[in-house]
């Protein structure tokens, strides 16, 4: 194969881990920050796709689409961690998990109920349509570059938000020491529940965005969420930083383990996150426990 | 939602009438002939295992529902016998396959099973039912052991062997003139049969597998392997990949702009009932299919009205599979006037069934599967069109089965 | 208190010993499926409920319980259970020490993570290779038989055979966690779940322990896996997948984690809702999962916790009656 080849396989491999990294930051907002497994965050992802198709085919416009779907996507979080997610935050992981794999089968039917069991897939906007093209018979389409951008904007945006703004350090500070924050008389509970809703409302405006690259189908969620989990762990939890080189490693290994080892795709990335922790226990970027 | 058929019963008033009627009924109908039981009125059981959750939950509601329209077209009897159904969500989860087939063989004593739609649930359900179990049809799974290895007596299938999806594919994929191909298919059971059986057609015949590339199952991330496909240059690729997996496919070969200079074939299920999600991509792609929406026969024009009319859904694929399996065992019943005692004959009616089915004449093999005209397909306007037909009676080799 | 908790796990036994006389083989069938899941997730509790590891990756030994027999077997004109069993045994307790050895060294959320990750490589191997039968899996069309010299001592093939065959490995799982619990392994592996800081600061070579817990706990779950296999006679990958895993951690909490029997009695529910649900709604995954959540946020430690409460209900309305004080047998937890 020449080098125009890898150059190709090179960009997608480095799309691939903006789009993971895209899904993942929800996760490790609310992994790392709040210290809560959130196994049902393939849902909301699942339920933003489904909110883009519902209201893009509602208004016509994807971009209005997304507009209106985003509160939705708030108070769907804001709902799910006052009345469920808030009574764990004290116990063991075990109940988290439990509770978010309960989750998983809900919103399910959910979808089932809400949007039926058919295919959708919804269409990428007029002005971002066209494409680029690459080599002689390959070219790359403009909105995988647009989402490419937007997920540098997000990092960037979140690190900012994180270590440089009041709400960031009470975040930062809530999560290393919840009681001692509670008594210098920020109220926690409001700041957790806040943190939550935007982590669900990242999963959801993921899948908002990736809906006209993938498709809308029943159980979209689980293609994407342990794979998101992997990059969250191999990162870090918590840092931000730690997921976008997780996502861009995973990437990488995904993309060039598809071409070079064809046959030990799927296993390669777990390994990969199985060799990171043997080596570092708390991730790339994580603080030891 | 498809949660009433067409009578407007729901699912669950089907299954709490199936729990009422269970024990005692179920029991003299097995033991005692029917025809000798009182009034000639014992119901028979039709136990129905099929995926209503899940991915293939679309396929087994509109399995269920084209079924269920058979029967109540002919006032919901079988051979003069009322039917009772006993229907369970299979969620397509082999795990749980035994657990339910056993329910439905050892516990309800069905008289007919019905399902699936997943080939792995198939075989551990045919594993259980051939031989004594109950006479089963199976509307979708279309592992070719099923009616290879597995084939038995009381096990027929109104769907598709793998064999039947993958080699007429060859044959067509030449005709069109297309000699140097790649072979991309999802590396499972099913899409690993699929690409075999094309394979054995279309090397002998001349053709040239550039290279063969199994992609991991269920995933959809296929941008790298798109950029090996473009580099290979082949004159067209022959595809297997269904529902959420083929939309995504069908999308992002026309994004990555390979349309112009790689030609997509597939089996049927890469455009089948996809075209709303698929818009333009799909324009031009050619499949190869045993049915298309729009083949031009009064069967097919009258079942696709009924259907519409029925559940509000459009007709594809699956529902007439679903149908021609309700018209089986119709048939079968009719030959023994409502006797399941008469166990052979019923079979040997089953067995020499010719259906005038919505996708043209069906027949049956000695192992039971089908035997029916495969279409090439192109997809205009969003319509899978039929191009010709690809292969007229189109059999199934049936490796491994002892009746054949 | 003490007098009852000893009779209702007998009076329970011999329940389960004379079920095969009056149920139909159908539900013969049910129950044995059911003990196969109770030893499953009796192997979990272990982990979870003891010695504080929660594993999301547990299905993996289960399904490499059951690969092993029909890997093995395949095409065996006969299946030795002698020969079969512990082979069985041995490749989970392999893999479970490989897993463990790695495992163990990360804690919290990390050893949730990398437990499933090692399932999903095992989910992998078995779902893409070649070899193992792919996603069909393997059909095994023999049963495992027990012989001396020519003699058939116990046929499997029989559906109480089978039965009282898995009955017997359940009570015997069931009484070895039972000993390693009450021996001083035992007081470490839970003091390790209570304080791990502690334990270590006292000398004991925690990850030594933890790993000995883990090997154990990945046997038994092989030996679940096994019956599965023989049982069925057909294994797959699905078996593997982290779905499974999540469902063993629900059927332990849902019983009641750190008892042992309660993961038994999780076992039944879930089997019966499972079983049940379906025939109320098409969306009765809604309520499997509405009633999951309702024990993780109402009910910590499960149903069986619910027993001693309302023994001791009973006990403080007869108390009352002779107007004497009782003493407050169970706190409740939080």
């Amino acid at each position: 194969m020449e080098l125009s080849f890898y150059l190709v396989q090179l960009l997608n491999a480095i799309q691939y881990g903006f789009l993971l990294f895209l899904v993942a930051s929800g996760l490790t907002l609310l992994f790392g920050i709040m210290g809560i497994i959130n196994l049902a965050h393939g849902s909301f992802y699942m339920i933003g796709a489904y909110l883009a198709y519902w209201l893009t085919g509602v208004t016509g416009n994807l971009w209005l689409g997304i507009l209106l779907g985003l509160p939705i996507a708030l108070l769907v979080g804001y709902l799910v961690e006052r009345f469920a997610i808030s009574f764990l935050y004290q116990r063991d992981h075990l109940y988290q998990v439990l509770l978010t794999f309960a989750m998983i089968l809900i919103f399910n039917e959910l979808q089932q109920i809400l949007w039926g069991t058919d295919v959708h897939g919804v269409a990428i906007p007029e002005i971002l349509a066209g494409s680029i093209p690459l080599t002689e018979n390959q070219s790359y389409p403009i909105y995988r570059l647009f989402i490419s951008a937007v997920c540098i904007a997000i990092a960037c945006g979140m690190s900012w938000v994180i270590q440089k703004t009041r709400l960031g350090m009470m975040i930062r500070a809530g999560a290393s020491n919840r009681e001692m924050v509670q008594s210098l008389g920020i109220d926690v509970n409001r700041l957790f529940a806040l943190v939550f809703s935007c982590g669900v409302a990242l999963a959801a405006f993921a899948g908002m965005l990736a809906s006209p690259v993938d498709s809308v189908y029943p159980g979209m969620g689980e293609n994407v969420l342990i794979i998101s989990f992997v990059v969250v762990v191999i990162g870090g939890t918590g840092s931000i930083k730690g997921a976008f080189v997780g996502a861009m490693l995973i990437g990488l290994v995904s993309t060039f383990g598809k071409v070079l080892l064809p046959e030990m795709a799927s296993i390669m990335v777990y390994a990969l996150m199985a060799a990171i922790l043997l080596w570092r226990p708390q991730g790339l970027f994580g603080r030891a426990a | 939602m498809t949660e009433k058929n067409q009578n407007g019963i729901s699912r669950r008033d089907l299954i709490i009438k199936g729990a009422v009627v269970t024990a005692g009924l179920a029991a003299s109908s097995v033991l005692v002939p029917a025809r000798f039981a009182i009034g000639g009125q014992a119901k028979v059981k039709v136990g129905i295992l099929l995926p209503y959750t899940g991915t293939y939950a679309k396929l087994g509601t509109h399995i269920r529902d084209a079924m269920l329209m058979r029967f109540a077209e002919a006032n919901n009897m079988l051979g003069g016998r009322p039917i009772e159904f006993v229907d369970i969500d299979s969620e397509a989860k082999p795990a749980k396959a035994q657990q339910l087939t056993d329910k439905l063989i050892k516990k309800e004593n069905v008289d007919f099973l019905v399902g699936p739609v997943h080939s792995v649930v198939g075989m551990a359900m045919v594993k259980m039912a051939r031989g004594n179990g109950p006479i089963t049809v199976i509307p979708n799974a279309g592992a070719d052991q099923l009616t290879g290895v597995l084939c038995a007596p009381n096990v027929f299938r109104t769907s598709f062997s793998s064999h039947q999806m993958g080699y007429p594919g060859g044959p067509a994929m030449l005709e069109d003139g297309h000699k140097r191909v790649v072979l991309m298919y999802w590396n499972y059971g099913f899409g690993k049969q699929v690409a075999a059986a094309f394979k054995k057609s279309f090397l002998p015949a001349g053709g040239t597998i550039v290279k063969e590339i199994p992609t991991p199952f269920p995933k959809v991330d296929f941008q790298a392997y798109l950029t090996e496909l473009a580099a290979l240059k082949p004159d067209a690729v022959y595809t297997f990949y269904a529902g959420g997996g083929a939309v995504k496919f069908v999308k992002d070969f026309a994004a990555a702009g390979l349309k112009k200079s790689i030609k997509l074939y597939g089996a049927g299920f890469l455009t089948e009932g996809l075209g709303a999600a698929q818009g333009d991509a799909a324009e031009g792609v050619r499949t190869i299919l045993h049915y298309a929406d729009t083949l031009d026969n009064p069967a097919n024009q009258r079942f696709r009205a009924a259907f519409k009319a029925a559940t509000g859904a459009s007709a594809d694929v699956y529902a007439v599979q679903g149908y021609d399996a309700g018209e089986l065992i119709l048939r079968g019943m009719n030959a023994v006037k409502g006797d399941t005692g008469a166990r052979a004959e019923m079979i040997a009616a089953m067995e020499n069934a010719v259906i005038d089915s919505p996708r043209g004449q069906l027949r049956f093999s000695k192992s039971h599967n089908p035997i029916h005209d495969i279409y090439l397909r192109e997809v205009v306007k969003g319509e899978n069109r039929v191009v010709r037909v690809a292969a007229k009676d189109q059999d199934d080799p049936a490796t491994g089965c002892s009746m054949a | 208190m003490s007098a009852l908790s000893r009779f209702l796990p007998l009076s329970a036994l011999l329940v389960l010993l004379l079920f095969p006389l009056l149920g139909s083989e159908y539900y013969v069938g049910l129950l044995s499926r059911i003990i196969i899941l109770a030893i499953f997730a009796m192997s979990l509790d272990l982990l979870i409920g003891y010695t504080g590891l929660v594993s999301f990756g547990h299905a993996a030994f289960f399904g490499i319980g059951g690969y092993a027999l029909a890997i093995a077997f395949q095409d065996a004109s006969v299946i030795h259970l002698w020969q079969a069993l512990p082979l069985s045994l041995a490749a989970a307790a392999l893999a479970a020490l490989l897993v463990g050895w790695i495992s163990i060294r990360t804690s919290g959320i990390y050893f949730i993570m990398i437990t499933l990750a090692f399932a999903q490589m095992f989910f992998y191997y078995f779902f893409e290779s070649p070899s193992y039968g792919g996603d069909d899996g393997i059909f095994l069309f023999l049963k495992p038989v027990l012989m001396i010299g020519s003699e058939d001592i116990l046929k499997l093939e029989q559906e109480n055979n089978f039965y009282y065959f898995a009955l017997s490995c359940l009570v015997a799982g069931y009484l070895l966690l039972t000993m390693i619990l009450r021996a001083p392994f035992g007081k470490v592996i839970t003091a390790i779940k209570a304080n791990e800081h502690r334990v270590c600061a006292l000398g004991y070579s925690v990850n030594r322990y933890k790993l000995v817990s883990f090997v154990i706990a990945g046997t038994l779950a092989g030996l679940a896996g096994f019956l599965e296999g023989a049982h069925s006679g057909y294994i797959n990958p699905s078996y593997m997948s982290w779905h499974e895993s999540g469902i063993a951690i629900a059927i332990v909490v849902l019983g009641g984690m750190g008892t042992l029997y309660g993961p038994v009695v999780g076992a039944f529910i879930v089997v019966l809702l499972q079983d049940f649900l379906p025939s109320l709604t098409e969306h009765w995954q809604l309520l499997f999962g509405s009633i999951i959540i309702s024990v993780a946020l109402f009910l910590p430690r499960g149903a069986t916790s619910l027993l001693p409460r309302i023994l001791a209900l009973l006990r403080r309305e007869k108390s009352e009656d002779a107007s004497s004080e009782e003493d407050p047998l169970e706190k409740t937890d939080g």
